[in-house]
């Protein structure tokens, strides 16, 4: 066990992989002689050569589609983008290609890929580069979506993820590179769909992912000194989702907040609620709750930055509205 | 389970110099097969503009009847073990790949006898044994899918060859500009084949691209390029083997445009108004299949009858095909949920 940061976790978790196989590399803009736009990959260029740590040009869709058809025939590809803001200019092979390839080619075709990069918002960065598209890539099916958000987690989940043979969408909190953590050496693999309990409760269940799961511990704290206790429930791979490790949690506190980074319309959220009422229904003591960001484009302003974006006073609001305490 | 067929990738492999030394007993041989190939093509896809009339097939479309001289010329020059990535327009390329008329008539028809297992269709067919790499349906889309193979065989380091196909109406699209990007930077073993048919969908060229010369682009991306016409099936061949050659000992990529026309509508729906009965007739003067076979009876002195009862032969193994499919079961239920992830433990249904 080492204390290593999220960002170091990653690259242990890819350099350990490509150890191992040869058919991994890994592909991205300002991967390799750069050493990682947030130095994710540093020093890998140095350890596995140019061959198999590949500087690509700002082209995400070339180079998704390239990784793709690499991945049809035998290799093993971890393509990075910069940001998942940029994976929309190469959507459409994401989700027209990696996802239905296996079954358009009725099984003939397997597609052993992982798309990875951070998301969310990080300070300032305006619209652009502040989104949360979890919620477009979970809602198409063939794909895997994974949300680390703990160093040990990050690792145990790229190292399962680059070992799956489909396609793999994950989304590295942009904020928690520098976090720091035990990080269990070597063999350390977290299979995917299956969730965690970050800190465990009775009085109310926060569902939370990725960079949220930070806030809702924060929120915790402050409501443990006000005598509520909470259960923070990390699925950690949103597709496929550990569904029982929730209902199991709801139906031992009959309260639950889905808390996440992006907006609330169409999100991952709402199809955790809808699954918590259709399954917990008789167990829920109070309407589900829901805490993301507000529904506007994001500003620049740092003020009105904070404003939109969850933050743990509104967390614990909405916990004690299942509690009808607030 | 197959009616034994000769196919444009089986046939022998010769470059351009040695084509033009063949002896015309060789070149009558060649161009029989490929003739052959050229009329299953055909042939088939009457078929299914039958059964699609009949009811008897769904969804979308796409008959590349007019085209065949393109994928038959250009996948003769093939090895077993090289690739090829298509259009929603590929018919033709999968048979000319080795697939059968029987696998192509059961996977529009949405039977497990099919070559995508019926869960595919008309627009996606697919083998790995062949390595056809699909049938797609996003104009462009593919193009970037194909360098990643090509890719692939270069990290590899195998001497595959990759064939990527796609219509004039790709050219203006993102995609296309990437992933011919990339392959000149990379130099990767493929052969970038335009089947400029003149028109994307209803919109004639002059409409949609500012160059018409579609290979004038390679200079931009530093690599080769072939531009000839696509109604003589040995022109065809002689001009891919060229570019497959660059591909597979020099591994540099070409882009090639081949002019050709397509007979039909783009798809089913469409009447075609958007141009004249007269364009089409003078096209159809060069329709590959009247060309070929007045090149064999004419100058390759190959008998009347020998032609007939090829053309019999293809005839029946076409309608042996439609009832195969006919008769072939759909693809079940519980296959299809086998096919969303290959991992066992993955549940899709409790998705």
């Amino acid at each position: 066990m080492a204390r290593l940061s999220y960002r170091e976790a990653l690259n242990q978790a890819m350099s350990e992989e490509m150890a191992l196989d040869p058919t991994i590399f890994l592909m991205g803009e300002e991967v390799g002689h750069y050493q990682g736009a947030y130095k994710v990959s540093q020093g890998m260029l140095e350890k596995f050569g140019e061959d198999r740590v590949i500087d690509t040009p700002i082209a995400e869709c070339g180079f998704a589609g390239v990784g793709i058809g690499a991945a049809m025939t035998g290799l093993r590809p971890i393509v990075e983008f910069m940001t998942w803001n940029f994976s929309l200019v190469a959507i459409d092979q994401i989700i027209n290609n990696a996802a239905k390839l296996r079954l358009m080619s009725g099984g003939q075709f397997n597609v052993p890929i992982v798309f990875r990069g951070p998301g969310g918002a990080a300070g300032q960065l305006g619209a652009q580069h502040s989104q949360c598209l979890e919620y477009m890539y979970a809602n198409c099916p063939g794909l895997k979506v994974v949300m680390p958000a703990t160093p040990a987690d990050a690792k145990g989940l790229l190292k399962a993820a680059i070992r799956d043979n489909d396609p793999v969408v994950f989304i590295e909190g942009e904020k928690l590179y520098s976090l720091q953590d035990e990080v269990p050496d070597g063999e350390h693999l977290v299979p995917l769909g299956q969730g965690d309990i970050k800190r465990a409760g009775t009085d109310c269940t926060i569902v939370a992912w990725g960079a949220m799961v930070r806030l809702a511990l924060e929120a915790a704290v402050t409501l443990e000194a006000e005598g509520i206790s909470v259960e923070v429930v990390d699925p950690r791979t949103i597709r496929p989702l550990d569904e029982e490790l929730i209902f199991a949690s709801v139906r031992k506190t009959h309260r639950a907040l889905v808390l996440e980074e992006g907006h609330g319309i169409s999100a991952f959220g709402a199809e955790v609620v809808a699954r918590i009422q259709r399954a917990c229904f008789d167990d829920l003591d109070a309407p589900v709750e829901r805490v993301h960001r507000m529904d506007v484009p994001m500003p620049y302003a740092p003020n009105l930055e904070t404003h939109i974006s969850p933050d743990a006073p509104r967390v614990v609001d909405a916990v004690k509205r299942t509690l009808y305490r607030s | 389970m197959d009616t034994k067929t000769t196919t444009a990738a089986s046939m022998p492999q010769r470059n351009g110099a040695q084509a033009s030394a063949e002896s015309s007993a060789e070149t009558a041989k060649l161009l029989t097969d490929l003739y052959r190939q050229m009329l299953v093509i055909r042939r088939v896809e009457e078929a299914c503009a039958k059964a699609y009339a009949q009811g008897k097939i769904g969804g979308f479309l796409h008959l590349g009847i007019g085209q065949e001289a393109v994928c038959t010329g250009a996948i003769s020059t093939l090895k077993p073990t090289d690739y090829i990535v298509c259009t929603y327009r590929s018919h033709g390329h999968y048979l000319a790949k080795g697939g059968t008329a029987k696998q192509v008539m059961a996977e529009l028809y949405g039977r497990q006898t099919g070559a995508s297992k019926g869960f595919g269709g008309s627009m996606h067919l697919f083998s790995e044994k062949l390595r056809m790499l699909g049938g797609h349906g996003i104009v462009g889309g593919h193009v970037p899918l194909a360098a990643g193979v090509a890719f692939g065989s270069k990290y590899k380091k195998t001497d595959e060859v990759t064939l990527c196909f796609f219509g004039d109406g790709s050219v203006p699209q993102g995609a296309f500009h990437e992933g011919i990007s990339l392959a000149g930077l990379w130099k990767l073993p493929i052969v970038f084949i335009c089947e400029n048919n003149q028109y994307s969908m209803g919109t004639p060229l002059y409409r949609t691209l500012a160059v018409a010369d579609v290979t004038e682009r390679a200079s931009g991306y530093g690599i080769a390029r072939q531009r000839f016409e696509g109604h003589d099936v040995l022109t065809v061949r002689e001009g891919i083997a060229e570019a497959v050659a660059r591909a597979r000992k020099d591994r540099q990529p070409t882009l090639v445009e081949v002019m050709t026309y397509r007979f039909r509508g783009h798809s089913m729906s469409d009447p075609g108004n958007y141009r004249t009965k007269d364009e089409v007739e003078e096209w159809k003067k060069r329709d590959p299949l009247v060309v070929a076979r007045d090149r064999l009876t004419r100058e390759l002195a190959v008998a009347e009858d020998k032609l007939s009862t090829l053309e019999a032969s293809v005839r029946a193994e076409v309608q042996e095909a439609v009832r195969f499919a006919d008769e072939s079961p759909p693809p079940s239920v519980e296959e299809m949920w086998k096919y969303v992830y290959s991992d066992p433990s993955t549940n899709p249904e409790k998705m």
